[in-house]
């Protein structure tokens, strides 16, 4: 085969295109999870006692944990023992002071990701905070964001210079003890972001990171707390990539958003970790806990999320809905092809009075893929007036593929309005003839009825994120109805 | 321009075109009219290309072209328009956004630069103006929770911003208002030139009142049966097709 022949083959496959390998050294400890691995992370990050105390109190609570069964996911068991807890690359093991300091490898594998550091950064007006595997190695846009009194800056660093903030808000919404993976997660996690915006600021951009896991046989565990105060606003996205690899990789992340009084918090997610390959060998599991709390009275928190990649997704982005009149919005777009496999949706616990809650979730099935929507509403006796109302819709684009929805809700007070529409449809013939014959070709048509799918979702996102997930799903689809 | 020769078509097993031959000129304007069944979709969805059916014997030629052979976008681009019986919905994607990515693949076909969003909707809102349809439709999904007679208003919309050298009518006056008619018929004429040629599947007189066709062709058990000028629609509206089987049969 010629190499453009391969070129067009690869197209067609809908290959993956952050597959690459860094070639940086990197500070790996060596496989395996014990107490003293915990302490050694926590060493490494020269850490206060607080953090240390916390990590080993979910460290031994994790080894008390049973691994979840429930979802609607088959995979061979995890051998945790096998798995490198901390990845760091080694240059960096003194975390660099400002860009001129960064690798430039890792420079460059940020611009093959497309990830817009130096001067894009600031014609996009994004500011950015790359985790590359389980470091920060660069943090754009810092001085801007002090000025207005923001702080978005590597978890360890928070943990350095804003102590008192970690300690009060750390785990106050998703406990050390939460589950399986996110205990995990908060006995090992390395690095993540850190995001404080005080009383009565809107952050003057959009707040972005990127995750990118690149050292074979290491896991990731990321932790992400986002704190605005009262009448604060934020926009935060964040995008994941990893290098193809036979074997499958762990990722197992936590976010926590708090929304006090008035405040609104979007967190949007565009995840592209490795799949896997057109047979299922290799990709990302990634088994993630996101939860936002509405603290306070007014308080506005959306997710948003694209999940495009990952051989296993486990994740359902979460709101408590605490302070009266406070909502919770979930928006999410899931593609799973291949053999792929998705199990994902929200939980919205309704609290506090007139508290509403929105989910749209559109659920897209090609190839063997097997995609769930997985959603609990809960209306607690106190929660007067609550509202919900939740749509689900899924698009079949093989006969192999499966959508399952499994709505769970529970509802303790009489005076809650909870609405449930789903919907199922294969891409129709018709459809595609329509576009076709006015001489659309196939691969736009599908493009364009898939997008026109996702709308609702896509039109949730910043702009230029909403133009990346489009291409970005238009690539994962490839080939995929034919 | 079009030439069928001895057409035959299955569908699921089925013949229903069962040696069809029809010549199309530029310039002319045909009807084909028949009993419910008798094959008129079957033929203009072979003609677009659609999936679904199996072409047995016969051929077709469009400007020296075997239109059998080219995909539907191709034979689009190549200037093949069907205005369908029942326009599909595609929820979520817009009717302008569709509209502009059809035109500029046939502008690409044609080795002309694409049209910018900008330039292009003062192209769509000229002609929407002349179709009566309303400026919500800018913002509207691609025949989403449009009436009937919305729907087949935007085929001739889309009609004539894409101005197809040959345009596939099929039923495109059922369910329309008598209004609605008129305005139709008011675009279908605007296409109308030397250059243009239209086949108009109706069941109906009333819009040839409006629209004169040259040529008026019965189509019935998977033939054209009779063929004759504008006189042979309005006798067919007097007596109904059964003097034509007869005839036929004999
Ligand atoms: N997709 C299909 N599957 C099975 N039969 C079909 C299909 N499409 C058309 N037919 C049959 O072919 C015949 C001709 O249909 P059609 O071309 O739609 O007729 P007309 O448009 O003249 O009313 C009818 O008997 C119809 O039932
Ligand atoms: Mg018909």
């Amino acid at each position: 085969m010629t190499a453009e022949n391969q070129n067009v083959e690869k197209l067609m496959r809908g290959e993956y295109r952050h597959g690459f390998v860094t070639d940086i050294e990197s500070d790996t400890v060596a496989p395996g999870l014990n107490e003293d691995v915990v302490r050694l992370i926590s060493v490494k990050k020269n850490e206060p006692q607080f953090m240390l105390d916390w990590r080993l109190k979910a460290y031994r609570r994790w080894t008390e944990m049973q691994e979840p069964q429930w979802a609607h996911l088959q995979y061979p068991p995890i051998d945790y023992q096998a798995i490198s807890y901390y990845s760091a690359p080694k240059s960096k093991a003194n975390a660099p002071k400002s860009l001129a300091e960064v690798d430039p490898k890792l420079l460059e594998t940020y611009e093959k990701l497309g990830v817009p550091l130096h001067e894009r950064a600031k014609l996009a007006g994004v500011a950015v905070d790359a985790v590359f595997d389980s470091v920060s190695v660069a943090t754009t846009f810092r001085n801007k964001l002090a000025e207005a009194g923001v702080i978005f800056c590597p978890f360890s660093e928070a943990v350095q210079q804003h102590p008192e903030l970690v300690e009060k808000y750390l785990g106050s919404v998703v406990p050390y003890s939460d589950n399986f993976f996110a205990t995990l997660n908060s006995a090992v996690f390395s690095d993540g972001s850190f995001v404080f915006v005080p009383s009565g600021v809107r952050c003057p951009m959009e707040l972005s990171t990127y995750f990118r896991i690149n050292a074979a046989n290491t896991g990731q565990f990321e932790r992400t707390l986002i704190i605005a105060e009262e009448g604060a606003y934020v926009s935060y996205l964040e995008g994941c990539t990893a290098p193809m690899r036979d074997e499958n990789q762990l990722h197992a992340a936590v976010v926590e958003l708090v929304a006090l009084e008035n405040a609104q918090i979007k967190y949007s997610t565009v995840q592209n970790w490795y799949p896997g390959d057109e047979r299922g060998v290799g990709g990302i599991y990634n088994f993630v806990t996101k939860r936002g709390d509405c603290r306070g009275a007014n308080s506005r928190i959306s997710w948003t999320q694209v999940e495009t990649g990952s051989a296993i997704t486990w994740k359902y982005p979460s709101v408590l809905l605490k302070g009266d009149n406070s909502i919770g919005e979930f928006y999410s777009v899931a593609v799973a092809n291949h053999y792929q496999q998705a199990d994902t949706g929200t939980k919205m616990i309704h609290i506090g009075r007139n508290t509403k809650s929105t989910i749209v979730s559109k659920g897209i099935s090609a190839g063997h893929g097997q995609n769930s929507y997985r959603g609990l509403v809960k209306v607690l006796a106190g929660a007067e007036n609550a509202r919900n109302y939740t749509q689900c819709d899924s698009l079949l684009m093989s006969g192999l593929c499966g959508a399952h929805t499994f709505p769970y809700m529970e509802v303790k007070n009489p005076t809650a309005k909870v609405e449930h529409e789903a919907t199922t449809s294969k891409i129709s013939d018709d459809q595609l003839f329509y576009c076709r014959s006015r001489g659309i070709d196939t691969e736009d048509a599908v493009n364009m009825i898939v997008s026109g799918f996702c709308k609702d979702v896509f039109k949730e996102l910043p702009m230029e994120f909403a133009v990346e997930a489009q291409r970005l799903l238009a690539v994962t689809l490839e080939g995929a109805v034919g | 321009m079009l030439s069928i020769k001895n057409l035959h078509a299955r569908v699921e097993g089925r013949e229903i075109l069962k040696g069809l031959d029809l010549e199309v000129k530029a310039g002319e304007v045909h009807a084909i009219m028949g009993p419910n069944g008798s094959g008129k979709s079957t033929l203009v969805h072979i003609l677009a290309g659609r999936d679904g059916y199996e072409v047995t014997a016969g051929s077709v030629t469009y400007l020296g072209m075997d239109l059998l052979s080219m995909p539907p976008e191709e034979r689009a681009r190549a200037g093949v328009f069907l205005a369908f019986q029942y326009p599909v919905e595609i929820p979520g994607v817009n009717n302008v956004y569709l509209l502009k990515a059809a035109y500029n693949a046939i502008r690409k076909q044609r080795g002309e630069p694409q049209m910018d969003a900008m330039d292009f909707l003062t192209v769509v809102k000229a002609k929407m103006q002349f179709m009566g349809i309303d400026p919500s439709f800018l913002n509207r999904a691609v025949n989403e929770g449009f009436s009937g007679g919305e729907k087949k208003r935007n085929e001739i919309l889309q009609m004539l911003v894409l101005e197809p050298r040959l345009a596939l009518l099929d039923e495109t006056d059922s369910g329309l208002d008598i209004d609605a008619l008129k305005i139709v018929a008011q675009g279908i004429n605007k296409l109308r030139s030397p250059e243009h040629a239209m086949v108009m599947v109706t069941h109906y007189q009333r819009l040839l009142d409006y629209v004169q066709p040259d040529v008026v062709h019965v189509l019935a058990d998977g033939r054209i049966i009779k063929s004759g000028d504008k006189q042979l629609a309005l006798e067919l509206e007097r007596r109904g097709y059964d003097w034509v089987l007869a005839e036929a049969a004999a």
